[in-house]
């Protein structure tokens, strides 16, 4: 036995030192990039170059003034927007059949899980079958059933390609909210629940004024995940649309990409991706206070 | 649960005690709805119950352990949740809660969330809210359970009064014999999903009908020991109270007493009483196997009774039971 204190009596010093991988990991690859990213917004860098001039605000001036960003900004809050209210309403209603007990209920929960474990890229390269403007299944399933005559072409229609990708964002983020509400709904003591069965109360009340309530601060916690993956997607809409037709259904990461990398406009690029930014915070700030103050009814 | 018959007479206070594991909870739960019985039948007052008819259609209202309280929702809103489940008008509803929080003077409260008030109060709150259902028959599943031992006395007091005010038909489960005997007026002692015995708490406490009542229900329970006497049947178990179990010369010549010899191990001095314990010394009979006997020596009593030595302990003949030593059930002397 040592008679002196060695580093691992001494919580600040073991502290640090088992931080500092994180933290430089989190410096060096988060924060570099980060601080880079806003600098080169003020730059008139380009790829392909060394030379880096001040440029002010005139990338921001430019994008402000570009109809296909400002499209872009917008198929952005569509998107994540329409995707998470699909989610929420979808993960919910998941939640309460996998509480269930049923046949089979192992199995469903796998298969359920299935769509977070698949790779973003090879999904998306599924999706684009799903919906293609000749072999679509959808169409084809539609019709075969009866209920549509015509036919629907998907990712060549800006709205359609909008719910297109809606659709893919939601499928995507859809296993880990429900895992989540899941988690909160186990979380709402079984006497709570009995309550309000004794007290009367229907389905419908008990999930909109008893379950519900109770899950909010977790299903804002899943909402915040699912905003932050779907506003900084590249991959979906790249693969899917490529940000056609005709540049109508552009996110700001796709945007970004196409004007800083392959436009080789770094400055530009890295401003629209900055614009992502004040929109996730106050997203992020928003569902950190309503799971905050819903934590403060509850318990 | 097996075989369990039991009809509960118009606003009486019926308490179901039990260990846990006894069925107690489970019972209670069928009679609630949240549980549905495999066989037999559940009736609440003319209306039969069991099979299909769901917990809210039944006219009962249930108050749980944990109180079960909505966390989110004020105290007003808790007790005001089953009105508004039943539709009942707004105004209505204002005038029940306070009705009802006003006679468990939680008035006050009622802006405050169940998180704000001490365990007392939410154990209020969850009657209030259980009050304001009119419901034909209260089930209460331990609901003195997590409060402290000191709020637990005034609380049960609290409880009876209440309910000799409305009158309502109370079932209650607990393990807790001490809050049977004070709260029920009849009690059904369960084991294993079977009634042992259903009575007041005083046919409990004095005939009980087998060992295992006699057993369970007392503190500290009855002292059995086996007869030896050619006077019995062979294989008799002698019952007995240890507050019935006193030095000899405490009673009078007059008394009839069986008479026992007493090596005391240990007296434990506990304010108004002393808890003798020891085992029964048999003239002749080598000792038994160490079956422990407890005397419950009041105060009043200040007879010295030193430790390691034998004395002679009596029990008023009126006051002994007798069992059958192999099924454990009560026997005629």
């Amino acid at each position: 036995m040592k008679p002196h204190r060695t580093i691992a009596d001494r919580e600040d010093v073991l502290g640090a030192i088992m931080l500092a991988p994180s933290l430089v990991y989190v410096i060096l690859l988060v924060g570099v990039p980060f601080a880079f990213a806003i600098l080169l917004s003020f730059s008139d860098a380009t790829a392909g170059s060394l030379h880096f001039g001040w440029a002010g605000l005139r990338n921001y001036a430019a994008i402000l003034g570009d109809p296909i960003f400002l499209r872009a900004l917008r198929n952005s809050a569509i998107v994540t927007v329409g995707s998470q209210l699909l989610v929420v309403v979808l993960a919910t209603a998941a939640a309460q059949v996998l509480r269930a007990t049923f046949r089979g209920k192992r199995f469903a929960r796998f298969v359920l899980l299935l769509p977070w474990a698949v790779p973003v890229s090879l999904a998306a390269i599924a999706w684009t079958w799903i919906f293609d403007s000749t072999f679509s299944v959808i169409n084809w399933t539609l019709r075969a059933a009866g209920l549509m005559h015509g036919w629907l072409y998907w990712l060549g229609d800006p709205a359609l390609a909008l719910v297109a990708i809606i659709i893919v964002q939601a499928w995507r983020i859809f296993p880990f909210a429900t895992v989540i509400v899941l988690a909160g709904l186990s979380s709402i003591p079984q006497e709570i629940v009995e309550a309000a069965i004794v007290d009367g109360a229907g389905f419908w009340r008990r999930l909109f004024q008893v379950e519900l309530p109770l899950l909010m601060p977790v299903v804002a916690v899943a909402v915040l995940f699912g905003v932050v993956y779907t506003a900084t997607d590249l991959g979906v809409v790249y693969i899917l649309t490529g940000g056609g037709p005709a540049n109508t259904t552009h996110v700001l990461p796709t945007l970004a990409f196409q004007r800083g990398i392959l436009g080789a406009d770094l400055g530009q690029g890295a401003a629209i991706a900055v614009f992502l930014l004040p929109f996730l915070i106050v997203v992020a700030v928003a569902m950190l206070r309503l799971a905050r103050h819903t934590e403060v009814g509850a318990r | 649960m097996d075989g369990v018959t039991l009809s509960i007479r118009d606003g009486e206070f019926l308490v179901l005690l039990g260990s846990s594991g006894s069925g107690k909870t489970t019972l209670l739960r069928m009679i609630a709805g949240l549980e549905r019985p495999t066989s037999g039948e559940i009736h609440i007052g003319d209306q039969r119950v069991d099979g299909d008819v769901p917990p809210r259609a039944r006219g009962i209202a249930m108050v749980f352990q944990s109180y079960a309280l909505y966390p989110h929702r004020t105290v007003f809103q808790n007790i005001a949740f089953p009105l508004e489940a039943s539709r009942t008008p707004r105004k209505q509803i204002e005038e029940k809660v306070r009705w009802a929080a006003e006679l468990f003077s939680i008035s006050r409260y009622l802006d405050r969330y169940p998180r704000q008030l001490s365990g007392g109060e939410r154990q209020r709150v969850a009657l209030c809210r259980a009050l304001v259902r009119d419901p034909k028959v209260f089930l209460l599943d331990e609901p003195l359970a997590n409060l402290d031992a000191k709020l637990r006395n005034t609380a049960r007091d609290d409880l009876k009064r209440f309910q000799r005010r409305i009158k309502t038909t109370t079932v209650y489960v607990t393990h807790d014999q001490v809050e049977a005997m004070g709260l029920g007026d009849r009690i059904v002692v369960m084991e294993r999903g079977k009634v042992r015995q259903i009575g007041t708490p005083q046919e409990v406490y004095e005939d009980p009908v087998d060992t295992f009542v006699a057993t369970f229900v007392g503190q500290p329970p009855m002292n059995l020991l086996e007869a030896r006497d050619p006077s019995l049947p062979a294989r008799t178990l002698l019952g007995f109270r240890p507050e019935h179990f006193l030095p000899k010369t405490v009673f009078g010549t007059g008394d009839d007493t069986r008479v026992f010899r007493f090596a005391v191990r240990r007296v434990e001095y506990l304010g108004s009483d002393r808890y003798v314990y020891g085992s029964v010394v048999e003239a002749g009979a080598p000792p038994p196997a160490e079956v422990t006997i407890i005397a419950k020596v009041p105060a009043t009593i200040a007879l010295a009774i030193p430790e390691g030595e034998t004395h002679e302990f009596a029990v008023p003949r009126r006051a002994l039971r007798y069992f059958d030593a192999d099924t454990g059930l009560k026997r005629a002397p």
